[in-house]
């Protein structure tokens, strides 16, 4: 029992989390009034959340290049590396379980609220006294208030961004290999594509919205059906532009030749997250789309 | 035995002054089938929970006392057995199961409203409570009748403070009744202790609950989910009366009912004077209104507007009236053209533009009011 | 049963001493130091919070309205139950994880040091903007710490994004937090440690970082549609576009229910680690304690709608969630039945970190039978939204969660200052507040059974008696605890050198090194045996 075990590196002290601590704070009191203000007009709000989006990519920055630099200084060990595999494992749960919470919404809708308000259970009477001109069906193109909207198909631009997100996702798995097998070439080519297929499907999206507001009547507001389209569609499509500029980063690392073969969590990282966004865009093709 | 043990307690902790036996301890008995059911209930698991409690630290104070260095215990050296943690999860689990049988039978006897005798439906709002009866023409409101006065401590406080109302709900004895609970703006939940009926006012939804009160008499509740400002200010009351009262009542508020609104359209013709106005619109509006607005006028900053020197109070009549019949969607300004009458309206109007310094001078009339109604 | 091999302090000191002054609270990496910041800020936030139930109190005095208006009356409710949850109670335990964890496991530090200066660093912004808006026009949040919509969305008032959006913070400095602890325990064990081998608080707190890792981001959920209904023109809540305002209180509790475990679990760790101790006598049935935490928070999962019988569930929905939460008295069980066993035929002495757990373990059970008459649906018909839930809640929560961390701070304040505290004071802060905590929860009981509905700033008159009682008896809890402020600061100040191991019959790692515990520790791991 008498293994050696590695020294554990515990970095300085560090003043980056204190400067994102106020970024937070910025972005958090700057929203809070923005939003307050859309209503009420006037205010500094929207100032003070870019301040705070700004102070927070300083701070990115900064906290950044100190890893970048331990890691490059050969300070970390593989048991670092472990704590950084899980501690992102951990918060890409934690992701799930964010969009769990708005699935959870969908499905209450689909197979609650919505069945109840047109009568099903023990709410009868909830559809006789209240809503007596509601029929429950889903997609909800017409709302117990009267709002009427139009339901989002499946073919079309939704199922072409299906498969840019599969093939990018097989891209960057190849990228990946390019980089365990040190192949230099396969890592920068592929890695590159998917970057462009998240570009593409942003693109694509930002149509589909266009669309669905212009032409369609379907908007944020329409309803429970519009509502859960718009906050997952939505909140995914955050995740994708969120992934796509994590993925450049990494491009930008792997062109300064940052990565060794045993050693780039950084980019098993980004291809960790890049898997967990294509796997919720599949739930929501299936659930929010097709069925 | 509960109450003995309560009172031994409130004792102790030096209540003695109130006398005991009104001191509030127990969850009442109630006067339906189902409340003494749930009373039942309650005092079994509350015993079961004494006797484990009971056990559970005796045990612990035994080891306490017999178990201390100061008197030389040595400790032993146990601590594990498979055996012991087997019993200590299944007798419990026994216990649940004993307890779950009577309360699934309670529970689904509650469930039932199917084969009712007559259906009322409760609308909770913002801080009222709306009865409306099926099968009859009978709707009203019903409001805290607990003055001002009382509530800021300027009057003695009388026996039923904050639990009477203007208008109390009333129902058959013997008989099934059913009510569909819902709201018109927030949550609330509408609470008889007496009958066990406790069923949140979902807006949008109806929940469905019922009761067979067994004795006639005045029961008294409150709302029991918050819903703003007011929610303590917001009690249930009803009363119980035997079957025949209950059809010779009933008889009577149709009737009042039917006379109101003919008085109504007589009002179309009718003009009143200011002081006439004045006097009825300060009434209403103390009533109706200043649990927002305050009885100044000056509302709550950031939440409610205040009326005093207000744009709209003092400039635009049409615009004033209209908010006040149909309320701001989506606010907790409330459509009052379905709650309030005619003169009424007319009078808390007219006040609202003459009181605190408004001093318009605008005399609102019925006629006009019913006009802006039929818009 | 462990043991340090070797144990040099002089190694390597020249890397990164603390800087002095302000900067090295800011800037720190160390666990330790974060440790202490938590506990620090979560006391200040208990006081803060403390005064707002005091100002509660103060109301409910005498029936009448005498001293604040029903709407500041229901900011006070909600701020109180928001600052004691999110920003006393969570902060408080994660303060002890940091501290006593890495030491507990022979690790030199949390597995990821600077996210753990951060998660702590913008609690105290999230709680700076939930208290600035009490003071914005309209007043701060006054819907209830459940903020159930509609009340909270279209009903309102315009402090509600502030609150949105300081609940965010709140929730992302928990999910960092304990993203570290789970780390720090699944990676940073010293060899030798297998899972079987940690104590107990080590365990609780896995699993309690499981739980916060997986509804925290529920809650967030929630808030955000709360935003967006308010603000955004969504019907989520709202039946005419579809909703059901049930769904908020379905998502609410979903994450509220975990939550209430996440702030009991790890004081069942600091009595597992307390009683042993003081009972010179290891913890009887170590695993089955494992297996009932564990069971404690799957089951957690599958109760939450016990909050919402009212609410008009169908039938069904409401069997399945009363069956599941009484299951949960089971494995609770266990942990009462192996602490008492853990003390029988024990050598007791009766320490002040002693005193506390037996007091949790009496009242955390009398609690925990309120939770179970709680469960049955028909009789939380009655009890539901009254003084009773109230009741129930603070047992669990201030004789539970509370008493537990003042255990905890008098078991290891030797250990992180160094100083034994004074015994004589410790002996008043306990009897005064194991007397006043009853005069002050006990009575809600009774008012709550007879009718009397929480959150209202005025009630009958048959309710007086028993309010003034327990009114007095909060102003009472509330000055005990500034004599806990004063033997703190006390016991920082002065010098009453204690050795390594503190307690006679304490075991662990935490207990071999040096008191004051080094500003590192473990920079070698120990080997265990
Ligand atoms: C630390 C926090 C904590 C803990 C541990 C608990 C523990 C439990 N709670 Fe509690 N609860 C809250 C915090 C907590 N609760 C809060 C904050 C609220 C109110 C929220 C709000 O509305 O604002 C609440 C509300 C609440 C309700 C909703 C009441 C209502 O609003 O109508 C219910 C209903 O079932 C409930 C049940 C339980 C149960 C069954 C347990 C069980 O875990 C208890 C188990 C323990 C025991 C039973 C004792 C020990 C066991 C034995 C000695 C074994 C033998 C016993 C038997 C077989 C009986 N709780
Ligand atoms: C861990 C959580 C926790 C803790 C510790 C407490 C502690 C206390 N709580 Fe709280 N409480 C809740 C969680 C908690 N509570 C929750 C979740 C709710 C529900 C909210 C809701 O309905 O939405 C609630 C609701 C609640 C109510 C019901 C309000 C209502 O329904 O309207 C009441 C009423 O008495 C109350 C009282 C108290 C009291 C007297 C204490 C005491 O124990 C407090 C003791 C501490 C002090 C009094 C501080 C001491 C400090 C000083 C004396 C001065 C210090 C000086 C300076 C700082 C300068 N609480
Ligand atoms: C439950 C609270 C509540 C009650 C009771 C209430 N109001 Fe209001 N009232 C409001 C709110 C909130 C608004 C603001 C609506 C908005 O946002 O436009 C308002 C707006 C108004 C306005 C328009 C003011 C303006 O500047 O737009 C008038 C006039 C008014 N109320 C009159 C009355 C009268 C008359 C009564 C009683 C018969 C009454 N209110 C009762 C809450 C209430
Ligand atoms: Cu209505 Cu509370
Ligand atoms: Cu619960």
């Amino acid at each position: 029992m008498t293994q050696e075990y590695q020294k554990y590196y515990v970095p300085e002290q560090s003043p980056w989390p204190i400067v994102g601590a106020v970024g937070m704070f910025l972005i958090a009191f700057g929203a809070g009034s923005f939003v307050k203000e859309l209503s009420s007009g006037g205010g500094y709000g929207g100032y003070l959340l870019l301040a705070g989006m700004s102070v927070i990519i300083f701070m990115l920055v900064g906290w950044f290049n100190n890893v970048i630099n331990e890691s490059m200084s050969g300070l970390y060990s593989p048991q670092m590396d472990r704590s950084f595999r899980q501690g992102m494992s951990w918060f890409i749960f934690s992701e799930v379980m964010f969009f769990g919470a708005f699935f959870g919404a969908l499905f209450y809708a689909r197979m609650f609220s919505v069945p109840w308000l047109g009568g099903a259970d023990n709410n009868v009477m909830t559809n006789a006294v209240l809503w007596p001109d509601f029929q429950a069906i889903w997609p909800l193109v017409k709302t117990p208030g009267g709002g009427e909207t139009t339901a989002m198909g499946w073919q079309g631009l939704p199922l072409y961004n299906t498969l840019i997100l599969l093939t990018s996702s097989v891209t960057i798995h190849f990228a990946h290999t390019g980089l365990e097998q040190n192949k230099r070439k396969q890592l920068i080519g592929f890695l590159g594509v998917t970057i462009l297929l998240g570009c593409i499907f942003l693109f694509l999206q930002a149509e589909e919205y266009i669309h669905a507001y212009t032409e369609m009547d379907l908007r944020l507001d329409s309803g429970i059906y519009g509502n859960t389209f718009f906050l997952l569609t939505g909140f995914h499509g955050l995740h994708v532009t969120l992934g796509t500029l994590i993925l450049f980063i990494v491009f930008l690392r792997v062109l300064k030749g940052h990565f060794q073969p045993d050693n780039h969590f950084a980019f098993q990282a980004a291809s960790w997250y890049w898997h967990f966004v294509d796997v919720v865009w599949l739930c929501l093709f299936v659930f929010v789309y097709i069925f | 035995m509960y109450r003995t043990a309560c009172i031994l307690f409130a004792w102790g902790l030096g209540i003695g002054s109130a006398s005991a036996k009104d001191l509030p301890l127990n969850m009442p008995r109630g006067v339906t089938d189902i409340s003494e059911q749930v009373y039942d209930l309650h005092m079994t698991i509350f015993y079961i929970c004494c006797i484990i409690g009971a056990l559970v630290f005796g045990a612990m104070f035994a080891a306490m006392i017999l178990h201390r260095k100061s008197r030389g215990h040595k400790p032993a050296q146990f601590h594990e057995s498979t055996k012991v943690e087997i019993i200590w999860t299944t007798i419990p689990f026994l216990i649940l199961i004993g307890m779950a049988i009577p309360a699934t039978k309670t529970l689904i006897a509650m469930e039932d409203t199917t084969e009712a005798d007559l259906t009322v439906q409760i609308t909770g709002s913002q801080w009222k409570w709306h009865y409306k009866y099926f099968d009859y023409n009978l709707e009203y409101f019903s409001l805290l009748a607990t003055p001002m006065s009382q509530i800021n401590n300027r009057f003695k406080k009388e026996e039923n403070y904050l639990l009477e109302v203007d208008r109390p709900l009333v129902i058959p004895t013997g008989k099934k009744v059913r009510f569909l609970i819902t709201s018109d703006d927030v949550i609330h939940s509408w609470w008889v202790p007496e009958f066990a009926v406790k069923k949140d006012a979902n807006p949008g939804f109806i929940n469905e609950a019922w009761t067979k009160v067994n004795e006639p008499g005045i029961y008294r509740g409150q709302c029991a989910e918050l819903c703003g400002k007011d929610h303590g200010f917001m009690p249930v009351v009803v009363i119980a009366k035997a079957p025949d009262e209950f059809d010779t009542w009933m008889a009577e508020q149709e009737a009042e009912q039917r006379q109101a609104k003919e008085k109504e359209k007589e009002l179309l013709g009718m003009n009143m004077e200011m002081d006439e106005l004045m006097t009825l619109g300060e009434k209403v509006y103390l009533a109706r209104c200043a649990a927002c607005h305050q009885p100044n006028g000056q509302g709550i900053p950031g939440v409610f507007p205040g009326l005093q020197g207000n744009h709209m109070v003092t400039q635009d009549q049409e615009a004033h009236i209209d908010v006040v019949i149909n309320g701001v969607n989506g606010t907790a300004m409330q459509a009052f053209g379905k709650q309030i009458g005619l003169k009424e309206m007319a009078a808390v109007i007219t006040y609202e533009r003459n009181a605190w310094g408004n001093n318009t001078g605008d005399i609102v009339q019925p006629k006009e009011v019913y006009e802006v109604m039929q818009k | 049963m462990s043991k340090v091999i070797e144990q040099d302090h002089h190694e390597h000191h020249d890397h990164h001493h603390p800087s002095g002054g302000i900067k090295r609270w800011l800037y720190t990496t160390n666990h330790k130091d974060i440790g202490t910041l938590y506990l620090w800020f979560a006391f200040i936030m208990f006081l803060i919070g403390g005064c707002m139930a005091l100002v509660i109190r103060a109301e409910l005095f005498q029936p009448g309205l005498q001293i604040v208006d029903p709407d500041f009356f229901n900011q006070m409710t909600t701020v109180h139950g928001l600052i004691m949850v999110f920003g006393a109670v969570m902060p408080a335990f994660t303060g002890l994880a940091n501290w006593m964890v890495p030491m507990m496991i022979g690790a030199p530090d949390m597995a990821l040091p600077r996210m753990n200066n951060w998660s702590f660093w913008i609690l105290p912004f999230a709680f700076f903007i939930l208290l600035m808006s009490l003071f914005m026009e309209g007043g701060g949040p006054n819907f209830g710490w459940t903020f159930y919509a509609p009340l909270s969305t279209t009903y309102s008032n315009d402090s509600t994004a502030l609150f949105v959006f300081s609940v965010h913070i709140m929730g992302m400095s928990s999910i960092m937090g304990a993203i570290n602890v789970i780390v720090t325990i699944f990676n940073l064990r010293a060899p030798g440690m297998t899972l079987m081998k940690m104590p107990l608080f080590v365990w609780t707190w896995l699993i309690t970082a499981f739980l916060l890792i997986a509804v925290m981001p529920v809650l967030a959920g929630a808030v955000t549609m709360v935003l967006t209904d308010k603000y955004f023109g969504t019907s989520f809540f709202n039946a005419a576009g579809g909703g059901d305002p049930v769904m908020f209180q379905h998502i609410f509790w979903f994450f509220g229910h975990p939550e209430v475990y996440i702030m009991i679990l790890p004081a069942f760790g600091i009595v597992s680690t307390i009683v042993p101790t003081f009972s010179r006598k290891r913890l009887f049935g170590y695993s089955s304690m494992v297996y009932a935490t564990a069971s404690i928070a799957l089951l957690s999962f599958v109760v939450w709608a016990h909050h919402m019988f009212t609410t008009g569930m169908p039938l069904f929905g409401e069997l399945f969630f009363m069956y599941c939460t009484m299951l949960i008295s089971v494995p609770t069980g266990v942990k009462v039945f192996n602490w008492v066993a853990t003390m029988w035929r024990g050598a007791m002495t009766f320490e002040i970190p002693m005193m506390f757990s037996i007091a949790f373990i009496i009242l955390f059970t009398i609690g925990g039978f309120s939770g179970l008459m709680l469960a049955i649906t028909p009789a939380d018909f009655q009890y539901h939204d009254t003084y009773f839930v109230v009741a129930h809640f603070h047992y669990v929560l201030v004789t539970g969660a509370i008493f537990s961390i003042i255990a905890a701070v008098y078991y290891w304040l030797p250990k992180w200052t160094g100083n034994m505290y004074d015994e004589g004071l410790a002996k008043l802060h306990f009897w005064c507040s194991l007397i006043s905590v009853n005069v002050l929860f006990f009575p809600m009981h009774f008012v709550g059974l007879a009718g009397m509905p929480r959150r209202i700033p005025d009630y009958a008159i048959q309710f007086a008696d028993f309010n003034a009682l327990i009114s007095v008896g909060a102003f009472a809890f509330g000055f005990s605890q500034l004599i806990f402020l004063y033997l703190l600061i006390k016991c920082i100040r002065e010098n009453h050198q204690v050795p390594a191991k503190v307690w006679e019959g304490a075991d662990g790692l935490e207990w071999e090194v040096p008191s004051p515990a080094p500003y590192h520790t473990f920079e070698k791991p120990p080997l265990i045996r």
